[in-house]
């Protein structure tokens, strides 16, 4: 099949077909990886500009890498150092930006909805590197790609999600893509980061972790923002481990061959001990590192690279 | 100066008429009301096929002047109103400065004379620079022509205040209007908190941060004795609180917005800020109770809450835009196409929320009636002619609006002021 979409802006509408053809297409840039040479030039004289409205290490760094990978030009562009912090509009930043001719804007923004605002204002592809508490669809697809690598599919798989699910834009995106895909996701976390209306994406929603964990095929924790707390979301970070902690014992209470995954940055002793974190069912760094494939894979269909990356 | 209106089904609810009669004015004042009226070298109005109601008049404007004339200005606001077919609108003191004073006032109302026939009601804070602390100046304002007093885009938070003010105001005959929302629980809400806010990650507000403020203010009116007005209601448990307050005869009125009986939060889901206004558009059953409330009158008034806003302060992220839509071209034909149309209210009722029950409650006694001895304010309208608002008839300076390019059946024809015809556009 052929990819037939100019932005990425979020998992929301993508059909089964469409992820696994990313899927694929990145399970072949993991062997770029491999060569001696770690570059193809399928995105050659391509412009890529990287506009970053929030502190990112992980997500921008993992572009930055796929987009040199596929020998593409990148621009970074970051608020607090560019004319944002002068005032500019966004609209007006896009609008410049626009005529250094750029073919593809990898966006992370505060506001959910950003690449639905920008799109009316460029030629360029789009792909949202994370807006606000929306969606960040790479992030689902590269835990997608780890799921898919460990599982071999996602039918029937048994999914929980656990942590700050409502400021979580890492829970939106997954949430459809493993509802499309055929898995059944439960979310959990005290009631206060557990949004109302939540069960209406087609989860299950709990508060009793040890409940929910049960017989799970795959545990993916979420980073408590720190700042929740102080804002009166829940009494203390000691409570929230001592409820919400995934710890060798509550791991137990999963499936047996269950993987552990995390978006990081990790809170270690507030959301996951230690012991898991580096244990032998924790796939995270896995994550990070198919990261960088997920997003050459995505770079590469929206940039119109073709099909098939073995070619080069 | 006679005016004779012939041919018109004139629908007047202050006296249950609704017939096809001829209407005869002079010198601004309606002179009779009959079949078959002659008058000798009268201008002749032919009203066959057209609605001839009691002038319309919109309890809930922001002109924008003075202060924010990037948005609105009293002039464009007036012939925005104008081609809505409104004959009255009551302006918000949420200017620069904030309408507190008779100054204001005075300033607002000669700007509105010199630039449009269109009558302005000025509304008054509750409270200096609505504050929500201390009174506004209440007899002083009302000396120089405020008609109700409003603190709208805030809530009077702390109900002493707003029991020394429904008091206060209550002794003076001036109508208290009230924005019921708790901030402290809206938070930093952008759109109704429901299954698409969920879906869209942002920040959702709570039917709670309406209801809980419109239950208190119905309690005031039970401590007081007074009368509070509830503005722009889109909640069903809201809608609900008030009808069973009127059934206990509390002196509580409310309105209701074309876009809460016309759209639901789901019009948020491409992130359009045309969609983002407060209170948020709410869910479908909201949307239903707003209608059932304006058919059985426990929402007394259709107001726009008509809120110009630059093309560039809407033209950013959702959760930055500012609240609101224009409305005031748009509010007659969205009434018409989907309450009269689909036989959700009755055209009399219609007519009675746009004029009858805005006069009485402002205690306009001249206004909201077809009757000998009124003054000649009429809004004429079709229900077969089809409206389609483009950019270019936008009269207001701010084209923020959903309703861009909808097609809706009925339109507003023309209005009279003072016995003078103004052709709608």
């Amino acid at each position: 099949m052929n990819w037939r979409h100019k932005h990425l802006l979020g998992i929301e509408g993508l059909a089964p077909e469409e992820i696994t053809l990313i899927l694929d297409t990145a399970e072949k840039m993991a062997e770029v990886a491999t060569r001696p040479v770690k570059k193809v030039p399928a995105l050659r004289a391509k412009l890529v500009v990287n506009l970053f409205f929030e502190n990112s290490t992980r997500t921008r760094s993992s572009f930055e890498i796929a987009e040199k990978r596929l020998s593409a030009d990148t621009l970074n562009f970051s608020a607090s150092t560019s004319s944002v912090s002068k005032g500019e509009s966004l609209v007006d930043t896009i609008l410049n930006v626009e005529r250094m001719m750029p073919d593809c804007y990898v966006m992370r923004h505060p506001s959910p909805g950003v690449g639905q605002l920008i799109s009316g204002f460029t030629k360029a592809s789009i792909v949202n590197a994370g807006d606000g508490a929306h969606e960040h669809p790479t992030q689902a697809l590269l835990d997608a790609m780890t799921i898919r690598q460990r599982k071999g599919s996602f039918k029937g798989l048994r999914v929980l999600i656990a942590g700050d699910i409502a400021h979580s834009r890492v829970v939106r995106s997954n949430i459809h893509l493993l509802n499309t895909m055929g898995a059944e996701v439960t979310v959990c976390g005290p009631a206060t980061l557990l949004p109302p209306h939540i069960e209406s994406l087609g989860v299950k929603a709990s508060t009793a972790f040890e409940e929910a964990i049960r017989g799970k095929d795959v545990v993916m924790m979420l980073r408590i923002q720190l700042e929740r707390q102080t804002r009166g979301l829940f009494p203390s970070l000691m409570e929230y481990y001592q409820r919400y902690g995934l710890t060798e014992e509550r791991l137990k209470l999963a499936d047996k061959d269950v993987i552990v995954m995390h978006p990081g940055p990790m809170n270690r002793g507030v959301e996951i001990a230690s012991e898991v974190a580096d244990g032998p069912y924790s796939v995270i760094l896995d994550q990070v590192e198919n990261g960088v494939s997920v997003r050459m894979a995505v770079l590469y269909l929206l940039l119109g690279g073709g099909e098939d990356v073995s070619a080069h | 100066m006679y005016l004779l209106i012939k041919n018109g089904r004139v629908v007047d609810p202050s006296s249950g008429t609704d017939e096809t009669l001829d209407v005869l004015i002079k010198d601004g004042r309606v002179e009779a009301v009959d079949k078959k009226l002659e008058a000798k070298g009268a201008e002749i109005l032919d009203a066959t096929g057209l609605i001839v109601a009691p002038g319309f008049i919109d309890m809930h404007v922001h002109l924008r002047e003075p202060g924010y004339e990037r948005k609105e200005t009293i002039a464009t606001g007036l012939a925005a109103a104008l081609a809505g077919g409104f004959t009255g609108v009551c302006c918000m003191p949420n200017t620069d400065p904030v309408n507190d004073s008779a100054s204001v006032t005075r300033f607002i109302l000669d700007r509105a004379k010199a630039a449009s026939p269109v009558h302005v009601y000025p509304i008054g804070a509750i409270t200096k620079e609505s504050k929500g602390e201390e009174l506004a100046p209440y007899a002083e304002l009302r000396e120089a022509g405020a008609r109700a007093l409003s603190d709208d885009g805030k809530p009077v938070v702390k109900a002493s205040v707003m029991r020394r003010a429904m008091e206060y105001a209550g002794s003076l005959g001036l109508l208290v209007i009230d924005h019921c929302e708790d901030t402290d629980l809206a938070g930093e809400g952008s759109m109704h908190e429901g299954t698409v806010s969920v879906r869209l990650g942002l920040k959702g507000i709570p039917a709670e941060a309406e209801i809980i403020p419109i239950r208190r203010d119905i309690s005031l009116a039970r401590l007081t004795g007074q009368r509070v007005h509830i503005a722009h209601v889109s909640t069903r448990l809201g809608v609900e609180a008030i009808r069973a307050a009127k059934k206990k005869r509390l002196p509580v009125s409310a309105e209701a917005t074309p876009h809460h009986f016309t759209l639901t939060d789901e019009a948020v889901l491409g992130f359009d800020t045309n969609a983002k206004m407060n209170p948020p558009l709410r869910g479908k059953d909201d949307v239903e109770a707003v209608i059932e409330g304006l058919a059985d009158g426990t929402l007394d008034a259709i107001v726009t809450d008509h809120a110009p806003h630059a093309y560039e302060e809407k033209m950013v992220e959702f959760d930055r835009a500012p609240n609101g839509i224009i409305g005031l071209q748009t509010a007659v034909p969205l009434a018409l196409d989907r309450l009269v149309k689909t036989d959700r209210i009755s055209l009399k009722r219609m007519v009675d929320a746009f004029s009858c029950a805005p006069a009485r409650l402002l205690g306009l006694t001249d206004k909201g009636r077809i009757a000998p001895g009124a003054e000649a304010d009429f809004t004429l309208f079709s229900l077969r002619k089809q409206t389609c608002l483009k950019a270019e008839d936008i009269q207001s300076l701010s084209k923020n609006t959903p309703f861009l390019g909808m097609k809706l059946k009925g339109a507003v024809v023309a209005v009279v002021i003072a016995g003078r015809v103004y052709p709608a556009r």
